[in-house]
């Protein structure tokens, strides 16, 4: 293991084709993110934060440079692996949750422990802690529906903790939700990054990117400044 | 050995739980290809089941026999004036002339009729058509009888018996219904006879003189007996398998032509009524409307097809997003298309058995209700197993290839565009 560099990406550009026009999404990207850091990315919309963190989650593969993940490059895994590093090492959350509507709490939360086919007694533990962990152990047989947008991405959270990865990818996680529930997901994460999960996050909120310790503006496909923040607020303020 | 097992449970438990979720969804695409196998099943089963019953019916009078009579000579003959009635005197032996002259020739009777005679019994009398014949009518002209009963045989010819073998109808009228009248003895023009069987029900659909079950049938010699006719009504014969009926028909007019002395080439001095000729013609009708009906149930299949093909497809895109999430959460393309082609192969399963199910049980009823007349060509739909199981195999594979594509795509595509996908 080299000095903790958990992520590291070099050169990544990625183009769109729409149409006749060439999309620039990002233009090169040079980013080291170590573990158990707690990582803000900020910039205007059509930036390409959002692209970034999906290159970062392995949900999108860039058109060149080198992603080397955990001292692996993702570039050389075949899909299996792609699948087992989404599964065993990257929990996403998304800003619009993707929660399976037809299925509990619990069975959202149980889906990536069945994927790596974690066994049932292990499976239950775990789906009741992660359940725990975010405070919706009475919403277990919830479905989406029943459950405010707080609650909705507590379970969302829950279930990409459930396999215990390494790095937590939140893709502007507060942006559907009150500044209330806001702050409990964000309380969550630095709950998480003191147990020494890294945690990736894109912001639009400064209030919450305030609590970064580390921020990282994106203009134009590049990085335009990464500082760290060394006057944060605590959660506890 | 035990990882694989519960691997499997865990995937079932998967599809489980959408199934639950797709309840709607599943019950219409079950539903598609019930339908679809249905139609197309019994259309089929009731194609078989008319050719069946009218093949039947039209065997009613006899499998592939020729009845011929005496007409009138049209054409002057070696000095004879046209115009001459052609009649078969009984004791000119035509029948054992046709039978050693005639090539081709497999069977050959004579036929005697006499109409409106009292028929009676306990106190019924009704007026009846009586036949004089032969054995060899049993199998040419399907005279079978009843189980318990028979039809007459040489022993009878040879001692005059005064046995009679009763039309399904004349019995039912005389003996009433369900009543088995063998060893009864009736009168016929006053004189005692024995019934020795009845008719078996036969379905018939063309007659030359009433309809089989009609009438009664009486040894020939007895028949001369009484009535003393010096000629037969009707000589009625059958050819040989795999003989040409037309060629029989020209040989038999050289032969009685040269005994009756008529020009072999004058239609009009015979009348014969070729039913092999018929049979033929209606062969040929029947082949057009089976490339109807295969047409009818090939279009149905197609109709059936795009449903399947459009409810998988619509369900598979509409699911891209959620494909997405899972291949987001480390979930295997192979696993995902597997879980498609599973619901699929489920769905098919499920439809295309119902679908055979009820066909059956369709044409099990239709076999069981009381049908007469001309719905009696109804009355035996047979389901053709090859056509259903090509029909539910068609639907499946359709069905399996409408999802397999999107969800293969899905799945292989970098998650976040499924993801993006609306």
């Amino acid at each position: 293991m080299n000095n903790g560099t958990l992520i590291s990406l070099s050169g990544i550009t990625k183009y769109y084709n729409t149409g006749k026009i060439k999309v620039r999404a990002l233009r090169g990207i040079f980013l080291d993110i170590k573990r158990g850091e707690f990582v803000g990315i900020i910039g205007p919309s059509g930036s390409g934060k959002s692209t970034l963190m999906n290159i970062i989650g392995c949900l999108d593969s860039p058109t060149s440079g080198t992603y080397v993940l955990d001292d692996q490059p993702v570039a050389e895994m075949g899909i299996h692996q792609l699948a087992s590093v989404r599964n065993k090492k990257i929990g996403f959350i998304f800003q619009n949750f993707n929660l399976l509507s037809y299925a509990t709490s619990y069975e959202n939360v149980e889906l990536p422990l069945i994927f790596s086919g974690i066994p049932g007694p292990t499976r239950k533990e775990r789906v009741r802690r992660n359940l725990s962990l975010v405070g919706l152990a009475d919403r277990a047989d919830h479905k989406p529906t029943e459950l405010s947008g707080g609650e909705m991405q507590r379970v969302a959270i829950a279930r990409a903790m459930a396999n215990d990865p390494e790095v937590i990818l939140a893709d502007e996680p507060t942006g559907n939700l009150d500044s209330k529930s806001g702050r409990d997901i964000i309380a969550i994460f630095e709950d998480l990054n003191k147990t020494g999960k890294s945690v990736v996050m894109i912001t639009h909120d400064m209030n919450i990117a305030a609590r970064c310790h580390r921020l990282i503006h994106i203009r134009d496909g590049l990085i335009e400044s990464d500082t760290k923040n060394h006057n944060r607020q605590s959660a506890y303020v | 050995m035990k990882i694989l097992t519960y691997k499997l449970f865990l995937f079932l438990k998967l599809i489980g739980r959408e199934f639950k979720a797709q309840k709607l969804r599943m019950s219409l695409t079950v539903l598609a290809i019930t339908w679809g196998t249905i139609s197309i099943t019994l259309l089929m089963a009731f194609s078989v089941g008319l050719e069946t019953q009218m093949n039947k019916s039209n065997r009613g009078l006899g499998d592939g026999i020729v009845i011929v009579c005496g007409g009138q000579t049209t054409m002057p003959y070696q000095g004879l004036p046209q115009g001459r009635r052609i009649m078969f005197r009984t004791e000119s032996g035509v029948i054992d002339l046709i039978k050693s002259r005639v090539s081709g020739i497999d069977m050959v009777a004579g036929e005697f009729l006499r109409w409106g005679q009292t028929v009676e019994y306990d106190r019924k009398q009704l007026n009846k058509l009586i036949c004089g014949t032969y054995p060899e009518y049993e199998t040419m002209r399907a005279h079978y009888a009843k189980e318990g009963g028979r039809f007459i045989n040489q022993k009878d010819i040879e001692l005059k018996r005064r046995v009679v073998y009763v039309g399904t109808a004349v019995a039912r009228e005389l003996f009433g219904e369900d009543v088995n009248p063998v060893g009864e003895i009736i009168r016929i023009s006053g004189v005692p006879f024995t019934v020795i069987g009845v008719m078996i029900e036969k379905l018939q659909d063309s007659n030359y003189h009433g309809s089989d079950e009609d009438y009664l049938v009486i040894p020939a010699s007895t028949y001369l007996l009484m009535y003393g006719d010096p000629f037969f009504d009707n000589i009625v014969y059958k050819v040989k398998d795999g003989v040409d009926s037309k060629i029989v028909e020209k040989d038999l007019f050289r032969v009685l032509g040269a005994k009756y002395r008529f020009d072999s080439s004058d239609d009009n001095a015979l009348w014969t009524w070729d039913t092999v000729e018929g049979a033929k013609i209606f062969k040929k009708v029947f082949l057009g409307i089976k490339i109807f009906m295969w047409f009818i149930g090939g279009m149905t299949l197609f109709i059936a097809g795009i449903g399947v093909a459009n409810i998988m497809y619509v369900a598979v895109r509409e699911r891209t997003r959620e494909i997405g999430t899972k291949m987001a959460l480390g979930a295997r393309g192979g696993q995902i298309i597997l879980q498609f082609m599973t619901e699929a192969m489920a769905i098919s399963l499920v439809g295309g058995l119902l679908g055979i199910i009820i066909s059956l049980a369709v044409t099990a009823l239709f076999r069981m209700l009381p049908m007469e007349g001309s719905l009696e060509l109804l009355s035996d739909p047979t389901v053709n197993w090859p056509v259903a199981l090509i029909t539910v195999g068609t639907l499946s594979f359709i069905g399996f290839a409408a999802g397999f594509f999107p969800a293969r795509k899905a799945a292989s595509i970098n998650p976040v565009e499924a993801l993006r996908y609306e």
